[in-house]
């Protein structure tokens, strides 16, 4: 390929679609990304004016469950994306190259276009012992990472594991897995959270970033605001239900069956950040709470710890699997109980003398009154 | 005690019993529909959820209290500038070297006599005894807690820029559910600390018959003088 690299539509023309085909198609990205109507004159300029974004796609500790969800990704058709409008250069699941010849693309994708490929980044880096429990062709992930992390455009942690650790973080921990944002510094990352994250917001992050070549407004995790601004909770259509207080009490009770809220059965929508209720999964067609299950609050920071996933408090640490923060605060109110007991009874043996004390020295001025009247 | 003339002294000012009785019923309001938040009972509603809204209400009030809550506090603060010296901001922070020792020798004098009952004789302390004050400050910072993670969950639920000052806190904890977590295990905080409270005045009242109760209401406590 010599001279200027081709923009998206000029690609697109040479492999027979309409100026149509690629307008709509323009509007399937737009509407991903959460962009309104206004804004699609500006998608349309940059895939009219913009060559094919470079893009590396790393895998470390992770069960590729990322990737199973973006193949998944109904609306900007995914192989569009992958194969046509980005230029996925390297990533270990997808891609038909292997072994030095993999290599070779992932190098050739860092040295040609330094400064200007995308990192992505599914799955957490393990930091014990060197980084040595995740190691691809010879290298630690640790390496890898900062390596492709100093020259690229712009980061994009998938998933949990990328953005928080994920299961690999959880107690104990024994790799060390951290998530990308605490081990590179300097570089704009988006954290895309979720076990894995819906494919829809994993799409609608990269349609931004290819669109406007800036990152999309980010909350304080770190997480496109577009999709993680709003709680589970906030967009479930069985909120009703719980602003009425009608609960499902036991997983096969009558309240289950007529759809009631979950909340008592531990359902994480109230602390969680993310679109289910909106997008919902698989071409929109449900998501946990309409399924039944509540929600385990999978894009939240540990929420692996945060378990048993059935009850709303969080087992108490060190006290138990059973023990929560109630219990806990009943025995602590019941000592303060026993305590104000025996305090009680200690001051009428100790202060026996000082209470009659008074009483008596009350006593004759009563008396003197009495005498008076009398 | 003999020769001795009780007087009394006007020790807490209007501000500071308004805000007493107005913290007080927060605190109550707060806890209660705290843990009803925290733990919902079972509501015999019948019928289609948009007739009621019952837990939203329970949630309404406990929203309303807490700014109630965050303002009487922010005016105790205030209080503790301008109002008297027994409502004054060193009676609970004592930050001169001699104020310190002061309040630490009548602390260790009440965990003598009060307390451990080491001590029968009772003590003289007219405003807050220095242990109480210490331990008010404690509760002035478990009242900071609350409204920090509280605000802080009700920012993404609100436009207003108060809750959204305290939006910091729930990256910073890691997240809605530690925020939640730790928002619910400090209400223990405020029902152990009115158990031992409330015990407390009937105690001194008991014991000792200066009207420490009354004073919440009238604002007098009763000395006694030597002549």
């Amino acid at each position: 390929m010599g001279g200027a690299p081709l923009s998206i539509w000029e690609q697109a023309r040479l492999q027979g679609h309409s100026r149509r085909d690629f307008l709509q198609f323009c509007s399937w990205l737009a509407a991903a990304a959460g962009i309104q109507a206004s804004g699609l004159s500006q998608v349309v300029h940059a895939l009219d004016t913009k060559p094919r974004l470079p893009v590396v796609w790393f895998h470390f500790q992770e069960c590729t469950c990322c990737s199973e969800s973006f193949i998944r990704s109904s609306h900007p058709i995914v192989s569009d994306i992958i194969l046509d409008k980005i230029s996925l250069d390297y990533t270990e699941t997808l891609q038909a190259a292997a072994g030095h010849q993999a290599e070779a693309a992932l190098h050739e994708t860092m040295t040609k276009h330094k400064g200007e490929y995308l990192m992505l980044v599914e799955g957490s880096v393990p930091s014990e012992a060197d980084g040595v429990y995740c190691c691809i062709a010879g290298r630690t992930a640790l390496d890898i990472v900062r390596e492709a992390a100093a020259d690229a455009k712009a980061i994009v942690a998938w998933g949990s594991c990328a953005s928080n650790g994920c299961i690999q973080a959880s107690r104990p921990n024994p790799t060390g897995a951290t998530p990308i944002h605490q081990l590179i510094s300097g570089k704009p990352t988006i954290n895309v959270p979720g076990c894995p994250p819906i494919a829809e917001v994993m799409a609608g992050t990269i349609v931004y970033l290819l669109a406007f070549e800036r990152i999309p407004q980010l909350d304080g995790l770190g997480r496109p605001k577009a999709f993680y601004s709003r709680r589970v909770h906030d967009t479930c259509y069985r909120r009703p239900n719980y602003d009425a207080g009608l609960f499902v009490e036991s997983f096969d009770d009558e309240n289950a069956k007529r759809g009631y809220c979950l909340y008592k059965m531990g359902c994480r929508g109230p602390v969680t950040y993310n679109s289910c209720g909106v997008i919902r999964w698989n071409n929109g067609v449900s998501y946990p709470i309409q399924s039944g299950h509540g929600c385990i609050g999978c894009s939240e920071a540990s929420f692996w710890d945060n378990g048993p996933f059935y009850r709303h408090l969080a087992s108490f640490p060190g006290f138990g699997i059973e023990t929560t923060a109630d219990t806990v605060g009943v025995a602590v109110g019941a000592v303060t109980a026993a305590g104000i007991a025996a305090h009680a009874i200690t001051t009428n043996i100790r202060k026996r003398k000082v209470i009659a004390e008074g009483i008596s020295e009350s006593t004759p001025a009563t008396k003197g009154e009495g005498e008076s009247h009398g | 005690m003999n020769g001795a003339t009780i007087e009394r002294v006007y020790v807490w000012q209007l501000p500071v019993r308004l805000y007493h009785w107005v913290n007080a019923a927060c605190v109550a309001t707060l806890a209660v529909t705290g843990y009803m938040i925290g733990r919902p009972m079972t509501v015999p509603v019948i019928g289609e959820a948009s007739f009621s809204y019952f837990f939203g209400w329970v949630r309404f009030i406990h929203f309303v209290a807490a700014f109630v809550f965050f303002f009487n506090f922010l005016g105790r603060i205030y209080w503790g500038f301008a109002g008297n010296r027994y409502a004054h901001w060193d009676q609970f922070l004592p930050l001169t070297p001699r104020l310190l020792r002061k309040q630490w020798r009548e602390a260790v004098e009440v965990m003598k006599v009060d307390i451990l009952q080491a001590k029968v004789e009772p003590m003289e302390s007219v405003g807050h005894n220095a242990l109480a004050g210490w331990t008010y400050f404690l509760s002035f910072l478990a009242f900071l807690f609350q409204s920090v993670t509280g605000f802080g969950m009700y920012a993404a639920m609100s436009d207003a820029w108060l809750p959204h000052m305290f939006a910091w806190i729930v990256p910073l904890m890691g997240g809605d559910f530690a925020v939640r977590q730790w928002h619910h295990m400090m209400m223990w905080f405020f029902i152990v600390f009115s158990m031992i409270h409330v015990y407390l005045v009937f105690y001194h009242d008991y014991v000792e018959g200066r009207g420490v109760i009354s004073s919440m209401a009238g604002g007098w406590k009763f000395v006694e003088r030597r002549k």
